[in-house]
């Protein structure tokens, strides 16, 4: 199982440093630990495949607005995943594009229906970014890469973990963008829950000017690109730190000689 | 005796990049004592908490990369990116908005990309037009000069201003910008000659009619006509002390000459003309200081040409039919995008490597 991990997250690893020198964990939740640790961190669908990014840069203007389309995106990517899983062994693989594409835009279908049901406001909010869910390369993505070769278990915690990770980003990038904005968090929070999240909504200072360039998509791009730099001085210095460990167990040896 | 041994030219000059930019900062002096007068001490103030904050910007960002601080603020190209990014804002702008351009002009576009030499965009303009987005209204409010408000703003009313957005007997900034007209109303508010212009003109005026306007008491807008031949003496000090080539000034100077005469032979009620254009905004100023900037600008002399024809083309673009009034800002920084693909194109050819030589020749020189 673990070599076909390693295998059909090649196409995505190429990318990702980290990953090629982590040994998978074995037994029966190794692979759930592998998945949780590719999903949140290693293989971090927005930091490190950098997918999605279209949604990810345009609708982040918020946390509110962030959150609702992270979640609707999970649930897109754990059905997409559960039912590419199902019908794997029947599907040709010549037109199996296709086959995926149509899955997944019967999901967003599904999902926008919801919204539009349910949290009309967020629906209008997010606008045609949720049918552009389809065109989200992270479903399809984990379709191709893991879904069409592992059973549907897996694939749905995959779905899960990946969209985790894809909406914690989310939320990261629309709360800095909200903050350094408007100095607010959870702004029109009642569009995604119900009339009592009027109360979420924190003021942290108040502004008499928003800063407009966090608001509007340069900062979304500035915002990503500082998430990133932190994701790889973070990872770099846990490199740096594993590579200092053995030296310094030597050096304690010498010293308890003496 | 140790000898200096360099390629050649040997017949040279040697200037540090630290000689380089004092030049320039001096060169400045007649554009801001120009402003100084015609905008009163608020051009100073923003001076002063421009330069603080870049070099505080500056020694911390050193500090973080771990290189030597002393070195880095000596070489006086946080000063320069300092005085351009002051002198590009409304005088009475509110304190923050300097200290946010110029932190990140220095943090971001300048030390993010690798410090000295090595930033894409030149910092000064990139953070104008971080503010210009940011805060439209603060960056906006231009004083109409002096003698046309009569109201001599001074220095402690300027500091007032600049913290609190009012005089200490609580006139408003939007107040200090009222100039009495006489006529319908009791007084505007007065902008820039290009906004004014911007502005008639949507409202269906022609341009004759704007120009009737108390503001263009000369040939291009009191006051910044003066500002503008200012920078021009200025720039004229920097070539003679060959700080800087001609090829980027002249070219931008003549295509935008050249674009506005032919603009106005075509539609002389609508496209401002030629003395406008060069004598008005930040002309003279982006001409000679902002688009010379060594590090962002093209590097061979044929791309130096086009690069000041196209910056000279973008802003004649964008201030006719764009969505702003002045466009020196985004000229430059969309020109510094092209300066990569400029220079792969014009990159001169070696002495004896002539085209399609080098291919036969196979190396022979």
């Amino acid at each position: 199982m673990s070599d076909n991990i390693a295998a059909t997250d090649s196409l995505a690893d190429s990318t990702a440093e980290g990953t090629t020198d982590t040994t998978p964990s074995t037994g029966r939740w190794g692979e759930y630990t592998d998945l949780t640790r590719n999903g949140l961190w290693d293989n971090n669908p927005a930091l490190v495949q950098l997918l999605g990014l279209c949604p990810l840069l345009a609708v982040t203007g918020t946390v509110t607005n962030a959150l609702g389309l992270g979640i609707a995106t999970m649930l897109v990517l754990i059905g997409s995943n559960v039912t590419v899983s199902l019908v794997r062994n029947f599907v040709p693989s010549e037109i199996r594009i296709p086959v995926f594409v149509m899955v997944i835009a019967t999901f967003v279908t599904l999902i926008e229906l919801f919204m539009h049901a349910f949290t009309y406001g967020l629906f209008m909010a997010l606008g045609i970014f949720i049918p552009l869910i389809v065109t989200n390369c992270a479903i399809i993505g984990r379709a191709e890469a893991y879904a069409s070769k592992n059973p549907w278990q897996l694939s749905a915690y995959d779905g899960f973990i990946m969209g985790l990770g894809f909406t914690l980003v989310l939320v990261l990038l629309g709360a800095m963008r909200e903050i350094i904005g408007q100095g607010t968090l959870f702004d029109g929070a009642q569009l995604l829950l119900g009339e009592w999240a009027t109360s979420l909504r924190i003021e942290l200072f108040a502004v008499d000017y928003p800063m407009l360039l966090a608001i509007l998509p340069p900062g979304a791009f500035l915002g990503m690109g500082f998430i990133i730099a932190a994701k790889n001085w973070i990872d770099q210095r846990r490199e740096q730190q594993r590579k200092q460990a053995p030296a310094q167990k030597a050096q304690r040896a010498r010293v308890t000689s003496q | 005796m140790s000898f200096y041994i360099a390629s050649s030219p040997h017949a040279h000059q040697r200037r540090t990049t630290s000689d380089l930019m004092r030049i320039v900062a001096l060169a400045m002096i007649p554009g801001i004592i120009a402003q100084w007068y015609f905008f009163g001490w608020g051009v100073m103030l923003q001076i002063i908490l421009a330069v603080a904050t870049a070099y505080a910007a500056e020694a911390l960002c050193l500090q973080a990369r771990e290189r030597s601080s002393i070195q880095g603020l000596r070489d006086n190209t946080a000063l320069v990116t300092a005085l351009l990014l002051a002198v590009s804002i409304p005088p009475l702008a509110p304190w923050w908005v300097i200290v946010i351009g110029v932190a990140f002009s220095i943090v971001v576009v300048k030390h993010l990309y690798g410090g000295v030499g090595q930033n894409l965009f030149n910092p000064a303009m990139a953070g104008y037009v971080v503010l210009l987005i940011s805060f439209p209204v603060q960056m906006t409010s231009w004083l109409p000069p002096v003698d046309l408000t009569g109201n001599n703003i001074s220095l402690f009313e300027s500091i007032h201003l600049m913290l609190f957005q009012y005089t200490s007997q609580g006139y408003s900034v939007e107040q200090m910008r009222m100039v009495d007209t006489g006529a319908l109303f009791d007084a505007v508010v007065m902008a820039t000659p290009l906004d004014h212009i911007r502005s008639d003109l949507s409202q269906g005026l022609t341009l004759s009619e704007s120009l009737q306007a108390p503001i263009f008491g000369g040939i291009a807008g009191l006051g910044w006509q003066w500002v503008n031949l200012a920078y021009l003496a200025g720039g004229l000090i920097l070539l003679q002390q060959k700080v800087i080539q001609w090829h980027i000034p002249v070219s931008i100077l003549v295509a935008l000459a050249v674009f506005a005469g032919l603009g106005s032979a075509i539609a002389p009620d609508t496209l401002p003309g030629l003395d406008i254009h060069l004598l008005s905004g930040a002309t003279m100023i982006g001409a000679f200081f902002i688009a010379t900037d060594p590090v962002s600008a093209a590097t061979s002399n044929r791309g130096r040409l086009i690069y000041g024809v196209l910056i000279a083309l973008l802003i004649y673009v964008i201030r006719s039919f764009g969505g702003y009034p002045d466009a020196v800002a985004f000229a430059v920084l969309l020109a510094n995008l092209c300066v990569p693909i400029i220079d792969k194109y014009t990159k001169p050819v070696t002495y004896g490597h002539g085209k399609g030589r080098s291919k036969t020749a196979g190396g022979g020189h």
